[in-house]
């Protein structure tokens, strides 16, 4: 067998549905009967619940109801299941499905409005009376961190929810020893997060079985089944949970919402089908948001760079819950040391509540933060030292030769970290070259010309993907001879169809066309996790590859049997199991599947298993680690203070590609994610915790005008921890993007201007800091 | 993000139209959309009455007069970037036209929607200002004519009465070959502008400039034209410019300030900005002899 698709960049199957308009989202659904439901929402940070009246609200004319916590009391009560119980978090914090007695942050849900249309609901939603006593809040995690700050939870003692630790050997020692020694603080915005498609949920019961049926869009269908039948004391059997289409997840889709829960109990109560479909001005104030930290670390380093260790403490913004535990905080910390080896590593995070919307992963979860820190503190050093920023990288980046490497750092389950393989320094050196380093200077030369600033950044990152324990899938042959792949693995737009039938396609010898993929409905596969942490190709697509070549397996038998002729002489190919070299003796797909499906009375051929199929999960045990060096180029206009990136290059090695098109996609909308981490996004909130920036005129997302050509350069390393030899690429994009805009941009203000300690930077803060770059220069 | 209840009209002429809003208590009149809309379903707006005067074919229109050039009020951005009379004799009307959103909100955004909005960021209301446009507005007592000097009443706050509609904006092209710049800084091309800033030059056989308008806008409430500077400007040769005491007199203005920026920094841009505009203008006079 040859592989025909993988590794080809083959155009995405599910394009045409997309693109013509054809795709089918929650919003989509239709049911006989249903209702369309709007939340009533805090607005305010903080406060007592008093009174809910909506004796007005329900009279209105098309409502049908309005529901608060207490009116689900037959139903369910309490607050909902953790998602990620950590053991330094006894007590977790989450939500209630709507608001019992106090609201922790502007647009909480309270009370549900159930009517004919959303129109309706939103004039009734509005005309729900609350009396809301106002506590006092807090929405600046440093503030909250501080002994004698108003409480974000009344009931809860402290802000502080957690501390966490991470590192290794002695640092303290290695900093005694050093040569040098830098204490930095940095700053990192929090941001939002914003798929095209917002969430939604339908929920409705089916008046036959009674099963409880969602489609939502969600990353975590198999979350919400579990949590959802948790809550309501169900059987997981009794909860069917499907995700149609999904315009973009990027981490926020992967918790399980109030809304989720509040309106599967609409359902349950009026025995209708509900719709809710989150707004924009709905997620700016309810849908999870990114990663505000502020750490201050101290860099241990010798007279030639070499980084040799970190130590230091962070104040990490939780928000107001921590539906998702500490995952957050945890990933930041494990993404350290990057690509360095260091010798010794001592770190802090404190989880601080705030009266916010919570935090959680979003694309590279806390590893864009890591590599913001490592890639900043190592530009720090050059500066320090005089010494061009990649001597630093180049004495200090875990070498090839030390390769698999054990970075001294524990996984969750206490294993050692082991990075698997790759070359750190060719990459940067890769992309150095591909960006013209060399010549640099004299195009820096030519924008001065012109009254701009050019600068160069470089930066590069590791991530760990492919997180455990498993994805499944199940192949199966129909009688027909077309394959259908099923996973539990959702899709929020990756191109999971195309990748997946890619690998099954080529293990039986069929056409792409010929494979159908299943994805994400718990009532077409049995057990299902995360779309989470760039680990779908990694599990998924190791299960169909071993699920695959089960069925290849059994087809060979079978023909092995049928033809008389031994396996070794069998080879799969259009659609048929052949006999090497012999046209025309060939048994199709289609007959095995046909014969083993079963005829009454008639016996299986060899004593086989019926049914040409077979299920497998392949057991993901260690991560593996994709790496990437990223170069970029920024032109800075030095009276508007305008950051303009102007050319964009990605070394990228995540293991052998199923399909470059796809991954190219992944990294070059990554980029883009980075670069608004670095110079748009900023989600500002004032004192009390009102957030004010909630239109899309506020809230600057980057747009495709500002976006630099991208170009991307492709290294395979192959993972030796799969079968198909991939590592995830989801994120890589993202991870060292923010850090590499930043590093171009001081690059470009000059070796006077200030150390840049924060994203994303703005504008006017750039005029100011040529301001002081110049009147210091004339002192 | 539902608008609240409306009741819808859709009238077919002007006096239709001046009908509706002569009986309607609370009516808001729907144009291209482009800001409306997002109010209505932002809730910041809750109109008893929406009057869609889409279906107003007389509302909208290019036309060259004996005075100058008349725009319908319900002209789309689009149509007038296009134009080739707008091209050729307001052509600092197209150049800031540019800089209006995006191809597909300029297909449905109109001039006249712009101009009642009267956003302090909107590139088409200061152009009308930097122009000397008309704004001619048609109402139960007849039509009448307000000069751009009166037509803004502050933030948002246009001169136009409740029963009253904007019927189209007159112009009197400056001369042929006349210099015109435009500059504006936005954080995403098709943004609300930060700050921007427009110039107009017309000079003499000996490159004396004889008349100017400048204008800076996004600044304050409403776009500022430069009286003081303008004067001052008349009567200098082009190459000689003194651009600082223009620059200042941008500076001295008292800006706005949002979430984003601060009023020393608008203030900072405006001084820029006006550098900008004014060099465009310079170069595109050269240009056009």
């Amino acid at each position: 067998m040859s592989a025909r698709y993988f590794g080809a960049a083959v155009a995405r199957v599910e394009d045409p549905r997309l693109l013509a308009g054809r795709g089918r989202y929650v919003d989509d659904a239709v049911l006989p009967g249903m209702l369309h439901a709007a939340f009533v929402r805090a607005s305010m940070a903080h406060g007592r619940i008093r009174n809910i009246d909506a004796s007005d609200a329900k009279g209105m004319p098309g409502v049908v109801a309005i529901y608060t916590m207490a009116d689900f009391a037959g139903i369910a009560q309490g607050a909902m299941p953790p998602m990620a119980p950590h053991p330094l978090l006894p007590t977790p914090i989450t939500y209630h499905p709507l608001a019992v007695e106090e609201v922790c942050h502007v647009g909480e849900a309270i009370a549900i409005v159930l009517a004919d249309d959303r129109a309706t609901a939103e004039d009734a939603a509005a005309a729900v009376l609350l009396d809301i006593e106002e506590l006092p809040a807090v929405a600046d995690a440093v503030l909250a961190w501080k002994a004698g700050a108003p409480r974000v939870h009344s009931k809860r003692p402290s802000n502080i929810a957690a501390s966490l630790k991470a590192g290794f050997s002695d640092c303290d020692a290695v900093f005694a020893k050093a040569d040098h020694v830098l204490t930095e603080r940095f700053d990192i915005h929090r941001g939002g997060c914003h798929s095209m498609e917002c969430r939604g949920v339908v929920a409705s019961v089916d008046p036959h079985s009674g099963v409880l049926t969602l489609s939502t869009s969600s990353q975590s269908p198999y979350m919400v089944r579990r949590h959802l039948a948790t809550y309501l004391g169900r059987d997981e059997s009794e909860i069917r949970v499907m995700t149609p289409d999904v315009g973009g997840g990027f981490g926020p889709k992967a918790n399980v919402y109030p809304e989720e829960f509040a309106v599967a109990l609409a359902a349950i109560k009026t025995g209708r089908p509900v719709k809710w479909i989150e707004d924009r001005q709905e997620h700016f104030v309810a849908t999870t948001q990114q990663r505000g930290q502020v750490w201050t670390l101290d860099v241990a380093f010798d007279n030639d760079g070499r980084m040799r260790a970190i130590r230091g403490h962070c104040i990490h913004d939780n928000g107001a819950y921590a539906p998702y535990g500490l995952i957050l905080p945890a990933t930041a910390l494990a993404s350290f040391p990057g690509p360095y080896a260091l010798e010794a590593l001592d770190l802090t995070i404190d989880v601080v509540l705030t009266n916010l919307v919570p935090t959680s992963p979003v694309r590279g979860a806390c590893r864009p933060n890591a590599a913001f820190l490592l890639e900043r503190l190592a530009d720090r050093i050059a500066r320090h030292l005089g010494i061009d920023r990649q001597q630093v990288r180049r004495r200090s980046f875990v070498r090839a030769d030390q390769m698999p490497y054990s970075t001294g750092m524990k996984a969750r389950d206490g294993s050692p970290i082991s990075y698997d393989s790759g070359d750190y320094i060719a990459a940067l050196d890769l992309v150095l070259d591909k960006i013209g380093a060399a010549g640099f200077e004299a195009r820096r030369a030519a924008a001065a010309d012109r009254g701009k600033l050019l600068g160069l950044g470089i930066a590069s990152c590791v991530e760990d993907t492919g997180l455990g324990p498993f994805e499944g899938a199940s192949v199966r042959v129909t009688p027909a001879g077309k394959v259908v792949v099923s996973t539990g693995a959702s899709s929020q737009g990756q191109g999971h169809r195309t990748a997946f039938a890619q690998i099954a396609a080529d293990a039986l010898g069929v056409e792409l066309n010929d494979v159908m993929v299943e994805t994400a409905d718990t009532s077409r596969f049995p057990l299902g996790m995360s779309t989470i942490a760039s680990r779908i190709a990694v599990t998924a697509g190791s299960s169909v590859e071993l699920a695959a070549q089960k069925v290849r397996a059994k087809a060979i038998a079978f023909a092995s049997h049928k033809l008389e002729v031994g396996e070794q002489d069998l080879e799969l190919e259009g659609g048929a199991v052949r006999v090497k070299g012999v046209p025309g003796m060939n048994v199709s797909l289609s007959e095995i599947a046909r014969t083993l499906a079963g005829n009454v009375g008639i016996s299986l051929p060899g004593g086989m298993e019926p049914d040409l199929a077979a299920t497998a999960y392949f057991n993901s045990t260690a991560l593996t680690f994709a790496y990437g060096a990223n170069a970029c180029e920024v032109e800075i206009d030095p009276e508007t203070g305008d950051v303009r990136v102007v050319r964009y290059v990605v070394v990228h090695d995540c293991g052998k590609l199923i399909n470059p098109l796809i991954v190219d996609g992944q990294i070059r909308g990554g980029v883009v994610h980075g670069i608004g981490n670095a110079l748009f996004e900023r989600m500002i909130y004032d004192e009390a915790g009102q957030p004010l920036t909630t239109t899309y005129a506020d809230y600057f997302l980057p747009l495709a005008s500002e976006m630099p050509p991208i170009e991307i350069h492709h290294v395979e390393t192959p993972s030796p921890r799969n079968p198909i030899g991939v590592k995830g690429a989801g994120e890589g994009g993202t991870i060292p993007a923010a850090a590499c805009v930043i590093s171009a941009v001081e690059n470009a203000l000059g070796s006077n201007a200030p150390f840049i300690h924060l994203h994303p930077i703005s504008p006017q803060q750039v005029v100011k800091w040529l301001e002081r770059t110049a009147s210091a220069a004339k002192a | 993000m539902k608008a609240p209840p409306f009741q819808y009209h859709r009238p077919h002429t002007r006096e239709e139209l001046g009908a509706l809003l002569a009986s309607l208590d609370n009516a808001k009149i729907l144009a291209g959309g482009q800001s409306l809309m997002p109010m209505l379903n932002l809730r910041v707006l809750a109109p008893d009455h929406l009057i869609d005067i889409n279906r107003v074919p007389e509302l909208a229109g290019i036309r060259e007069t004996v005075d100058g050039i008349e725009i319908g009020a319900m002209t789309r951005q689009a149509d007038i970037l296009a134009s080739p009379i707008i091209q050729a004799r307001l052509p600092l009307l197209a150049r800031a036209l540019e800089h209006v959103g995006h191809i597909q909100t300029r297909s449905r955004g109109t001039i006249g929607g712009s101009c009642c909005h009267l956003d302090p960021s909107a590139e088409q209301p200061a152009i009308c200002a930097a122009l000397d446009a008309e704004f001619v507005a048609t109402g139960p007592n007849g039509r009448r004519v307000i000069p751009a000097a009166d037509w803004f009443q502050g933030l948002l706050q246009s001169a136009l009465e409740d029963q009253e509609f904007l019927e189209a904006l007159r112009f009197k092209p400056w001369a042929k070959g006349h210099g015109y710049g435009f500059a504006e800084y936005a954080r995403r091309h098709g943004d609300f502008a930060i700050s921007g800033a427009a110039a107009l030059l017309e000079v003499d056989g000996r490159g004396q400039i004889t008349r100017t308008a400048l204008l800076v806008f996004g600044v304050e409430p409403a776009p500022r034209r430069l009286y003081d500077a303008e004067a001052a400007l008349v009567g200098q040769i082009i190459r000689e410019i003194a651009l600082a005491p223009i620059i200042d007199a941008a500076r001295a203005l008292d800006p706005m300030e949002d979430v984003h920026v601060t009023a020393d920094y608008r203030r900072h841009l405006a001084g820029i900005l006006i550098g900008r505009a004014l060099r465009e203008a310079c170069s595109s006079l050269e240009r056009s002899q």
